[in-house]
């Protein structure tokens, strides 16, 4: 019983993978769509940005867009993939929890299934509120690189919970540190984008076209601001219920454990962008790597230290 | 785009000045400081800083992986030491970072505050003359109202809005200037000053309090005094008074093992200690407690964790001369999942000669190819103990601490196992054995007495390992952090804005401008300024 429930979870799983990858296919496509539209307007936009002042031609190309909204039916298609491969994902958590009979995040197998699928949740939901279609390529591309190494490397059987991990405290920390996982990924494609969108508006990165398609650098980083700014209550909230946590288990709230080293990082880099965002000289392209570093430091906590580094949080599953 | 916040920055151009005393120097270096840019270096500083302390075994927190290290290598570990990679936050360099990082941040904080008390009691500033050029501005037909009920009415909706809202009144135009979100500024002030008391009690609290470790066998007791504790570590200003008086037993410690699932058959799931526990240093009525790994026990505003636990074999030693030299219930330490444990067994008071014991104990033995002993799962099935015997002086009159789940047998002669002739001795619960050489005998108790092959549930002791802690400061600490984090929660989310509305007077054509502006991030200041427009119309109308 248990065991066919995981493999109904798994085929799941592997379903998902392949419609995001197909989704990917046809956000990447729709890249190269735009690159070959934006080749035939995008250059007089340019000239026209360099020879006026920039507040104009920033309108100017507003109002092309208003004018024609443009239908991008590989989009549309993409998006439509993922929210299909999202609800194969989300069944495939599902059962995976019933299978397990606990909260389905207790390994690291189990981290990138639920990690990835919230990146990917939010990227839909954050769709109500913002148009950030033009993020597909790198949510799905993301998307199925954790799932899939998540899923190939890091599988293991479904198991009882060992009692340290037998807390609600497991239910809330660890949502809370995957969900704000999903806003720093979401985040760093913005600043990622934002970066390619300040050289090209610089005048470099000619060739990839398919940036004039999309928002200018600034409102990028207002983007991005928002969404990091939400992953870094919730990482607060992370840290504290670790704390909390710890205080429970091991009978201290703080003892410098290797989770909790990389924890403290993480969120210091994000204190640090905050930071950076506000104050002449560091806003734009400092802050927005800031942002990518930070998200690097989340991939590595999240991998090397969980694979390699020694500690009390032995849950990799390994 | 707009300055994401109204803290006055020390820029450059303000330090330009070309003379410069003492007192100017040290102005220079406190502006330095208290920048913003310092701030941040201080921060990536600070996170690059706790790096190695991931990758070096700390004192503080796996003492025993420090001494690894120094047996591994020997020539690298004394570098490191001397670097204080060991003890990275404790470390000079460590705590000048957070300590200069805090300094800047009081020194940021302070005129802030200042500041922002002063805007506090400010009135909204005066209506700009020209509303183009702010952030956000429409205009609407004045329609039927005349000129000053329009601008009441703005100022009424604005003020139940949660604004601050001042009239800007002449003879060319009436205006209403408003401001809200002065909780913004005050969450963020709250913010920064929360957590120096985070670090102020964190430190206080690691001062106050005392950690200590205790391990007991089943049926063993505990009373909360310093000389009992196998270790203790007490902070800087603890007193001997601060040990709340109580007394523990251990009547029973269960372990129960994953038993359906075949792929993980055997796995713990859970581990439940229970005790009598006796508070207050009078009290003779014992009241019954229990520990899990996630569920402490708090008794005298100390907390009881139940960190580890495993077999203690009790063995009985009977000398040489036939006296019982030695009878107790000893650790084990497990050695792997399904708890090969190892443990030591001295025996001073044998007679003629001292005895010492290295044992292992396998709760379900089984053979490897090899024709060594293993266990092959946690619990009680096919309980083995092996000793390896040796006699000799022990040098526990030394005075050499030694420790006691290890035995450095040079020096002693080796009686059973080993390079001894006897092979080791190999007993089942309930089973003695004759020492070689009329050395005495030896007895591994069955705590259920006719426990046999057919069930030996319960008939070898476990041990429960405690961690006790006192941590006074620890609701202080929790206390800052929630109002840190509320602090935050304001800075980020509540929008700081000032809105304007002007009705001219000399216009025939008249119409009603408004103008918003935003201060720090407000994403949503030109759908705001509409909804309030149109607010504004349909009050105007009604
Ligand atoms: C312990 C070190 C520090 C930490 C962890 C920290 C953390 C933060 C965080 C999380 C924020 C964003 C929330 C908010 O807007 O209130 C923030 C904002 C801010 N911090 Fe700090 N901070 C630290 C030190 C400093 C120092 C030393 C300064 C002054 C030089 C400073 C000045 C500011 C300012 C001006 C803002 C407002 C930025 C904005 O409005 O976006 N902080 N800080």
């Amino acid at each position: 019983m248990t065991i066919s429930f995981d493999t109904f979870a798994l085929i799941a799983i592997y379903s998902a993978m392949s419609v995001y990858a197909i989704a990917f296919v046809f956000f990447a496509m729709d890249l190269a769509k735009r690159s070959a539209e934006a080749g035939e307007s995008a250059e007089e936009v340019a000239v026209s940005a360099r020879q006026q002042q920039g507040v104009i031609a920033t309108l100017e190309r507003t109002v092309r867009q208003t004018e024609a909204p443009p239908t991008r039916r590989l989009e549309r298609t993409g998006m439509a993939l993922t929210a299909i491969a999202w609800i194969l994902h989300v069944a495939g958590a599902v059962l995976r929890g019933l299978a397990d009979g606990h909260v389905p995040w207790s390994n690291m197998f189990e981290f990138s299934m639920i990690s990835s699928g919230i990146i990917v949740g939010v990227f839909l939901f954050i769709q109500f509120w913002q148009d950030l279609r033009f993020l597909g390529t790198y949510v799905a591309g993301f998307t199925l690189v954790v799932l899939g190494v998540g899923t190939v490397l890091f599988y293991v059987p479904v198991a009882p919970l060992p009692p340290a991990l037998q807390s609600y405290w497991l239910v809330i920390h660890v949502f809370l540190a995957t969900l704000a996982t999903a806003f720093f990924g979401v985040g760093a494609g913005l600043s990622l984008i934002q970066l390619l969108q300040t050289s090209r508006e610089a005048g470099r990165l000619k060739s990839w076209k398919f940036l004039a398609t999309m928002q200018d650098s600034a409102k990028l980083e207002n983007l991005a601001y928002r969404v990091i700014v939400v992953g870094f209550v919730l990482w607060s909230f992370t840290l504290i219920a670790g704390a909390i946590w710890a205080e429970r288990a091991w009978g201290r709230f703080w003892g410098w454990d290797t989770k909790e080293v990389w924890t403290f990082i993480i969120w210091v880099l994000f204190a640090g962008y905050i930071h950076a965002r506000a104050t002449r000289g560091w806003r734009g392209t400092r802050s927005a790597w800031l942002a990518l570093v930070g998200m690097g430091a989340v991939a590595f906590n999240y991998t090397i230290v969980n694979l390699f580094f020694k500690g009390l949080h032995t849950y990799s599953g390994l | 785009m707009s300055r994401p916040f109204d803290h006055v920055e020390s820029s450059a151009d303000s330090i330009n000045q070309p003379k410069l005393g003492t007192g100017g120097y040290l102005r220079f270096f406190w502006r330095q400081l208290t920048s913003m840019r310092t701030a941040i270096i201080l921060l990536l500083l600070l996170a690059i800083a706790a790096v190695p302390g991931s990758m070096w075994p700390q004192r503080s927190s796996d003492p025993n992986g420090v001494i690894q290290f120094f047996s591994q290598n020997p020539d690298l570990a004394p570098v490191l030491d001397k670097l204080q990679l060991f003890d990275v936050y404790t470390s000079v360099w460590f705590s000048a970072i957070y300590l200069l990082l805090f300094i800047s941040l009081i020194g940021c904080v302070l005129p802030r505050t200042i500041h922002h008390l002063k805007s506090l009691r400010a009135r909204p500033p005066r209506t700009p003359a020209r509303f183009e050029r702010l952030q956000a501005h429409l205009t609407a037909p004045l329609g039927e109202a005349d000129a000053v009920q329009a601008i009441d009415a703005a100022q009424k909706i604005l003020k139940r809005g949660g604004y601050r809202v001042e009239r800007y009144d002449n003879e060319k135009s009436l205006s209403v200037s408003a401001e809200r979100g002065y909780l913004r500024e005050t969450g963020n002030l709250v913010f920064h000053t929360a957590l120096i008391g985070v670090l102020i009690t964190v430190g206080l609290g690691g001062g106050f309090g005392y950690t200590g470790q205790k391990v007991l066998a089943e049926g063993q007791s505990f009373a909360n005094v310093k000389g009992n504790y196998d270790s203790f570590s007490p902070g800087r200003f603890f007193t001997d008074s601060d040990l709340a008086p109580f007394r523990l037993k251990l009547d029973g410690f269960s372990a129960t093992y994953e038993e359906n699932d075949l792929l993980s058959y055997g796995k713990p799931i859970d581990y439940t200690a229970t005790l009598s526990t006796w508070e207050g240093s009078d009290s003779s009525e014992s009241k019954p407690a229990t520990i899990k790994v996630n569920e402490p026990l708090s008794i005298g505003g100390t907390n009881i964790y139940l960190l580890g636990n495993g077999y203690a074999p009790t063995v009985t030693v009977r000398d040489g001369e036939g006296n019982v030299a030695y009878r107790a219930s000893v650790p084990f330490l497990p050695q792997d999942a399904n708890l090969t444990s190892t443990g030591v067994i001295r025996v001073p008071d044998a007679k003629p000669e001292q005895l010492a014991m290295i044992g292992f104990f396998y709760p379900t033995a089984a053979s490897l190819p090899s024709g060594a002993l293993t266990s092959i799962h946690p619990d009680l099935r096919n309980p083995v103990l092996t000793l390896r015997v040796f006699k000799g002086d022990l040098g526990l009159d030394s005075g050499i601490p030694q420790n006691v789940y290890a035995l450095d047998p040079t020096g002693l002669t080796p009686v059973a196992g080993g390079d001894a002739a006897e092979p080791a001795i190999e007993l089942t619960p309930g089973q003695s054995a004759e020492l070689p050489g009329g050395l005495g005998t030896i007895t591994f108790e069955s705590a259920v007495p006719g426990a046999n092959e057919s069930d030996w549930t319960g008939s070898v002791p476990r041990f429960a390992s405690l961690d006790i802690h006192h941590d006074p400061a620890q609701g202080w600490v929790l206390a800052f952090v929630l109002i840190a984090i509320a602090g935050l929660l304001a800075s980020l989310f509540v929008p700081r804005r000032r809105v304007w509305v002007r009705v001219s007077l000399s216009k025939k054509a008249a119409e009603i401008e408004y103008a918003a502006l935003a201060r720090g991030e407000d994403p949503r200041l030109e759908a705001a300024l509409e909804e309030f427009a149109s607010r504004h119309a349909s009050e105007l109308k009604a």
